[in-house]
């Protein structure tokens, strides 16, 4: 199995595509549009010809995808995934988040989510381990452990506004 | 009232009014030409609102109008993309044009027309509308299929020869004799053969020439030389089309993307007062008798462009379902058969044909984004009926449509 090549298209007046076949005999091509932009395709298996899925990108949601599609991805909120299938996250409460003034335990976390938080950013400072009486403000950092879903959960929960 | 105050007014009018119609067009996804000329048709002599002096103006922005709309066709295309269609797809081109254009020839001489009209006729009906059928293209997702550089290719070739018919029309219309007419032509080719012979070699220089860093000179600069080369072109009764198209596909890289973002807006509103001009010189009790041939030449060409990208399509390799919808992306026609019908207009000759073009090409900028849509299916469902019927002339369908699961 080489390396997967890329062939191109010109496409006059519109662009450049570009298609790749991948191991599975599946096709995926990106139209580059001169304005920068890009086309996302993915081909039908019963007609390879067309498109079953065809996304238009700005500039900046490419740069999105192009992070999510490397190898080495490192989301700026993901600081480590462990082979057990934890995750710890930074979820940051917003100005205007519900839990503003309010003390950690009332978030019930461990209870509802199972993910604990093991520390609260706020500007320069990091507090380890905040115990229940802990008072939350708008911009604090949490920095949650668990379960995939369980962060997903605990990012929700403090999302309250 | 003032003559300057009254001017503004109605061409304000004018603007506004294709301002709000083409929100309208937006909103349910359509191209807004045929509204443009609908426009025209409800300002000009006959309609609803006759305009006083801004008529005047509004011609010399046709003019423009006209010129810009080329230009940007030259910028969409480099020079390579050109020579390098027309080495590989010239068949392509040749079958369309022998397809599309003969239904116009043929249906000016059954209206006792004279060559003249047939010639231009059969220029309305060949050249589809590049711009309808790009955003066509996008609107339905297909910019990524496999048919689809077939369906570009046939527009470039149709574009590239807009410089070889537009000479000939331009000559006939003048009513050249046969050997100043072959002169002009032969200065037309000339010239076209040069600017893509020192766009391939030099574009770097002329581009690097007209680029500015400064876009409001990049501005000047390209819109100057445009219009002088464009003007000089119709000196040469070469067409001032023809001469714009050229300096398009002689800028490239850097100059041609920034006169491209810089000269868009420019277009569109020239060449919304180039459709209103056009619509403004057409009666609109003049279209009712012509409604008749329009309609059948509107099936028919619209048949023969079915044709067309299923015959390329299927010379590319591609299946019979992207056959059938590169052919119905094709059948939408648009800018371009109003120019050339614009040019016939000016030059006073049938005057039956300004309203026929109107019609036609009002029936066809609408059905086009139809047919694109709905060739495929409609096909595939009558061709899959009779394969039912007799099964055993029927490939193997259902293998690819399993793939996935033979390889998990």
């Amino acid at each position: 199995m080489g390396t997967p090549r890329v062939s191109s298209t010109p496409l006059p007046g519109i662009g450049v595509r570009y298609d790749l076949t991948t191991r599975e005999r599946r096709r995926v091509s990106v139209v580059a549009h001169r304005d920068g932009e890009r086309t996302l395709n993915a081909y039908r298996t019963d007609d390879p010809d067309a498109c079953a899925l065809s996304v238009r990108l700005t500039a900046g949601e490419t740069t999105a995808l192009i992070d999510a599609l490397l190898p080495s991805h490192h989301s700026p909120n993901l600081l480590s995934t462990t082979e057990l299938g934890l995750v710890a996250e930074r979820v940051q409460l917003s100005a205007l988040s519900y839990w503003n003034g309010r003390v950690l335990g009332e978030t019930r976390m461990r209870t509802e989510t199972g993910v604990s938080i093991v520390a609260v950013l706020r500007r320069a400072d990091a507090v380890p381990s905040p115990t229940p009486d802990f008072r939350l403000a708008g911009g604090d950092t949490l920095i949650v452990i668990g379960t995939r879903e369980g962060v997903e959960s605990a990012a929700a929960i403090l999302g309250r506004e | 009232m003032h003559s300057s105050a009254r001017f503004l007014i109605e061409f304000g009018a004018i603007i506004l009014a294709l301002g709000l119609l083409g929100r309208f067009a937006a909103r349910f996804r359509f191209s807004p030409i045929p509204l443009y000329l609908l426009a025209g048709l409800a300002f000009g002599e006959g309609g609803l609102l006759p305009l006083g002096t801004s008529e005047e103006f509004v011609a010399i922005g046709a003019e423009i109008g006209v010129v810009l709309l080329l230009l940007m066709l030259g910028l969409e295309y480099s020079a390579s993309d050109l020579v390098s269609n027309l080495k590989t797809q010239y068949t392509a081109g040749l079958v369309d044009a022998a397809l599309n254009a003969l239904p116009g020839a043929a249906m000016a001489l059954l209206l006792g027309w004279g060559p003249v009209a047939a010639v231009v006729l059969a220029g309305v009906t060949w050249i589809s509308s590049s711009g309808v059928i790009a955003k066509v293209l996008g609107d339905l997702g297909r910019l990524g299929n496999r048919e689809t550089p077939v369906i570009l290719s046939v527009l470039v070739l149709e574009d590239l020869s807009m410089a070889v018919y537009l000479p000939i029309i331009t000559a006939l219309l003048a009513g050249t004799g046969l050997a100043a007419g072959s002169l002009t032509l032969a200065v037309a080719l000339g010239a076209a053969a040069l600017v893509l012979l020192v766009a391939v070699r030099y574009g770097r220089h002329i581009s690097r020439f007209v680029s500015s860093d400064d876009p409001e000179k990049l501005l000047l600069v390209v819109l100057g030389l445009t219009l002088l080369v464009a003007g000089l072109a119709q000196q040469l009764q070469v067409s001032a089309a023809v001469g714009a198209f050229l300096v398009g596909i002689a800028l490239s890289g850097e100059a041609a993307e920034g006169a491209h973002n810089l000269l868009s807006p420019l277009r569109d509103l020239f060449a919304a007062v180039f459709f209103v001009f056009f619509g403004l010189h057409t009666d609109p009790a003049s279209i009712p008798p012509v409604l008749l041939p329009a309609l059948a030449l509107a099936v028919v060409t619209a048949g023969t462009k079915i044709a067309t990208g299923y015959w390329a399509a299927r010379r590319a390799g591609i299946s019979a379902k992207g056959r059938w919808r590169a052919g119905g992306t094709l059948v939408a026609r648009g800018e371009f058969s109003i120019v050339i019908a614009g040019l016939a207009v000016t030059a006073g000759i049938e005057p039956s044909l300004g309203p026929l073009a109107t019609a036609y090409v009002l029936i066809l900028v609408i059905v086009g984004p139809l047919t694109a849509r709905y060739t495929e299916p409609l096909a595939t469902r009558l061709t899959g009926r009779r394969d039912k019927a007799a099964p055993h002339t029927g490939e193997i369908p259902e293998t690819t449509a399993e793939e996935p699961y033979e390889v998990a």
